[in-house]
């Protein structure tokens, strides 16, 4: 429950940070204004859906946190009983998946950058590619699931295989969502809504798919075995 | 003194945060059914919560009667018990008392209280109550489902909770979960709104030190809650995997009725991290709306400012943050390491102290105060006596020394009643109580309301007071019956029955609430705009109940704090937070 444990500790100095500058200090039973003499009010310009994204990729990044934290606690049980965790190869098919959605992060990080210069052939050349290779991306990880279950690695065969599957899983799912909110972009960008809504709307896609490439990388590292050295450390220093 | 004038107001500039595009329900079905505004939907989810929570109050009945009379019902067995335990506890902790109070307390009050005219993001506010609903009912399919709904308990352990030893391993382990997946989401819909529209919807002069503490308790909690629920999701994720998949991820290598099962090398252990890691904050993300809410009963009854407004902010913070690193006291018994125990234990007693300040500031609050004992101030009370009892008992099972005699025996049961069933529900109460009139325009019922209250704070003692005693004698929890047993006198036998009586007496009681709260829809005395003359916003609305909006024409804007009661030299013994001071003379 490290990982988990760190992860809030992270939300918890920000939310401490942003709480400082609430003036949690202030007697507010002698801070009472007059008409034309009205407090500042110390609500934030950030737009709401900006802050909403914000709570949401803590919520869902704490979804993640636990899941890498259930699989250390898994490694640890199973170096103590012996359970080997991994025995599945890594299919050739889930380097190109991931090939592709950094494409489809690279393809909405210049549809947000044209967003702000006005260029809106290259906002809908973006918000279509990165759809399209979302998608794409999507569709390769069911087939990465079939080849492993052709080739006979189910989910109950072992826990690596378990947790493959559940990662990947819940990691497509989120992926999925945002491709949601992404066709609800490409549905404002075709009636025109006005340029503000419309480059807010491409923030929020673009700043969650990037949140959603790091995760998978992520995932990758460990799945692949890749974070292995990071792991042996990390469980030295808290054991 | 000069006059105020609409000029003065209007050269004060905008906010920053543009106001919310209000959405305008047109048809019937958007306007009282998939209606976006957030006091249509808290209405909703106060129903729907109450409702279920009668389905939980009943099959508390069911197991009164098995305790106190065992074997005598044959509609009770051994099976359908431990179904009505985990089916009961598992509504009243979530379906009720979370829904309740961030659900139903937090729409309604949350945009009225921070002066704004509906939560940030109605629409998924919106979904998040169907979601909910939906939710309930896959929980409800449970008991109609082949083999009936789960009988793991509510705190659902593997192995047993899937396999075939346990009610309902077929379906309803599976519904459960289904039903658990589904209320962690529509949760964490329903959740971003709360927060965001804390953070960004408040009018003009509300910064974080006016919020009343009722916002401040929701607010903490819903971030705990965003927070904390993923942990059971992740949890029921993998258990349905383990149950639909075959995947180990708890499943130990298992023998069951002599058959060797394909399970191997999962951790039972993991999931009672995972489970507790959720479990704790959860009671916290009960508590702290409770809190809140009593904090602006005792005020408003007492006509006093709360005593030390900071320190109860930073209290509700600190406990909030505090309850993160507290889950490992409900495994002191499972086999883990001392010094975890050791540590958890250390923390748990940390948390105490915010806790603590908390019920000194209350009781400071009422010394010398103008207490009117109206009904929500009863149950106010009421609260504050429950809640401390049953903390003190929580230092006694946070200490892992004592708490290893005590676990699993019913002194667990009498302890987390007090703190989580009887002591909320006071607060629930009590909070009804007291905004009825705002949402309805009428007054409830006083003497129904007494009877209520009185029946209810008694027999709920007598309920579970004694429970402490059984546990102590080491009669244990989660049994369908006792049997001859030689540490457990014949007296147990009888003061269950005592027990029985008093919970079947005071669920007769909450029938004298239904009552009230349907009959004086209608009959109720009509209470006006401010019937408890409140300071805080949602008491400052144009209309009563409040429209569409809220807020008319023009948001409130701002200038104290809410707690100005009984200020020297003032007119009344209230201000309303939108009431300017002297304006400036030039």
């Amino acid at each position: 429950m490290s990982i988990i444990v760190l992860f809030l500790a992270v939300i918890a100095v920000i939310a401490g940070w942003w709480l400082s500058q609430q003036q949690l200090m202030t007697k507010p039973w002698l801070n009472v204004g007059s008409v034309g003499d009205i407090q500042a009010w110390d609500g934030s310009s950030t737009p709401t859906a900006k802050v909403g994204l914000g709570i949401f990729l803590a919520v869902a990044g704490c979804l993640f946190a636990l899941l890498v934290s259930a699989y250390f606690m898994r490694i640890e049980i199973g170096s103590t009983n012996g359970t080997v965790l991994r025995t599945m190869p890594t299919p050739r098919l889930l380097w190109f998946n991931t090939g592709v959605l950094v494409f489809s992060s690279i393809a909405l990080q210049c549809a947000q950058i044209a967003t702000r210069h006005g260029h809106t052939d290259v906002v809908r050349d973006g918000l279509l590619l990165g759809a399209a290779s979302a998608l794409v991306f999507l569709a390769g990880q069911i087939l990465v699931w079939r080849q492993l279950v052709d080739a006979g690695y189910f989910a109950a065969s072992n826990p690596g295989n378990a947790f493959f599957y559940l990662l990947t899983g819940v990691h497509g799912l989120h992926v999925a969502g945002g491709l949601v909110a992404l066709g609800k972009t490409l549905s404002k960008f075709w009636r025109e809504v006005p340029t503000v809504r419309l480059r807010l709307s491409v923030w929020l896609c673009t700043v969650y798919w990037h949140f959603l490439l790091l995760v998978w990388l992520i995932i990758l590292a460990l799945l692949t075995g890749w974070a292995d050295n990071i792991i042996v450390i990390c469980r030295a220093w808290v054991v | 003194m000069s006059e105020v004038t609409a000029d003065t107001v209007g050269s004060i500039g905008p906010a920053e945060v543009p106001e919310v595009e209000l959405y305008h329900a047109h048809t019937w079905l958007t306007k009282y059914v998939f209606c976006q505004d957030a006091k249509v939907i808290a209405i909703q989810y106060s129903l729907t919560a109450m409702a279920i929570g009668l389905v939980a109050l009943v099959l508390s009945w069911l197991m009164r009667l098995q305790l106190a009379f065992p074997g005598e019902f044959s509609l009770i067995q051994s099976d359908n018990y431990y179904q009505f335990i985990t089916m009961h506890g598992m509504i009243m902790v979530i379906y009720l008392l979370t829904a309740l109070f961030l659900g139903g307390f937090g729409n309604y009050l949350i945009p009225l209280m921070v002066g704004a005219r509906d939560m940030a993001f109605p629409y998924v506010n919106m979904l998040s109550y169907w979601v909910y609903l939906l939710a309930v009912l896959i929980l409800v399919a449970g008991f109609f489902a082949p083999g009936g709904p789960t009988g793991a308990g509510w705190t659902l352990y593997p192995p047993q909770a899937i396999l075939s030893g346990t009610p309902g391993h077929e379906w309803g382990i599976i519904l459960m979960m289904a039903s658990l997946i589904l209320f962690i989401i529509g949760f964490t819909m329903g959740g971003l709104n709360y927060v965001v529209t804390v953070l960004q919807c408040r009018t003009r002069g509300m910064t974080l030190m006016r919020l009343p503490l009722t916002v401040w308790g929701i607010f903490t909690a819903t971030v705990m809650a965003l927070l904390a629920f993923p942990a059971l999701f992740v949890g029921c994720v993998m258990m349905t995997l383990d149950r639909m998949l075959g995947t180990s991820f708890f499943m130990p290598s298992i023998v069951e009725l002599g058959q060797q099962l394909t399970y191997s090398g999962g951790s039972p252990i993991l999931f009672q991290h995972l489970f507790w890691f959720f479990g704790h904050p959860e009671v916290y993300i009960v508590a702290l709306p409770a809190f809140g809410i009593v904090s602006d009963l005792i005020s408003t009854h007492a006509r006093k400012n709360i005593f030390g407004y900071r320190m109860m902010v930073w209290a509700i913070v600190g406990i909030g943050a505090l309850s993160f690193i507290v889950w490992a006291h409900h495994m002191y018994i499972s086999g883990m390491d001392p010094y975890f125990g050791f540590f958890f234990a250390t923390t748990t007693l940390i948390i105490a102290v915010p806790t603590a300040i908390k019920v000194y500031n209350w009781v400071l609050t009422l010394w010398r105060g103008d207490i009117h004992l109206t009904v929500p101030m009863l149950f106010a009370l009421a609260f504050i006596v429950t809640f401390v009892n049953g903390g003190l008992t929580g230092l006694f099972l946070g200490n892992v020394v004592v708490d290893v005699p005590l676990s699993a025996t019913l002194f667990v049961v009498a302890h987390f009643h007090m703190v989580m069933g009887v002591a909320p529900i006071m607060t629930v109460f009590g909070g009804i109580y007291h905004w009825y009139p705002k949402v309805t325009g009428r007054m409830l019922n006083e003497t129904l309301g007494r009877v209520h209250f009185w029946v209810t704070f008694v027999g709920a003692y007598a309920i579970f007071f004694p429970m402490h005693y059984l546990g102590l004698l080491g009669v244990p929890r989660r049994y369908y019956e006792l049997g001859d047993t030689a540490f457990i006198p014949a007296s147990a036998a009888t003061l269950n029955v005592f027990i029985t009586v008093a919970a079947l007496i005071v669920g007769a009681a909450q029938l004298v609430f239904l009552f009230n709260l349907f009959w004086s829809l209608s009959r109720g005395k009509e209470s006006g705009p401010n019937p408890w003359r409140a300071t805080t916003l949602e008491w400052q609305t144009p209309q009563t109940p409040p429209g569409h909006g809220n807020w008319g024409k023009d948001l409130p804007i701002v200038y104290r704090w809410p707690y100005d009661y009984s200020v020297p030299g003032a007119e009344q013994d209230f201000i309303p937070q939108n009431q300017p001071a002297f304006a400036k003379v030039g």
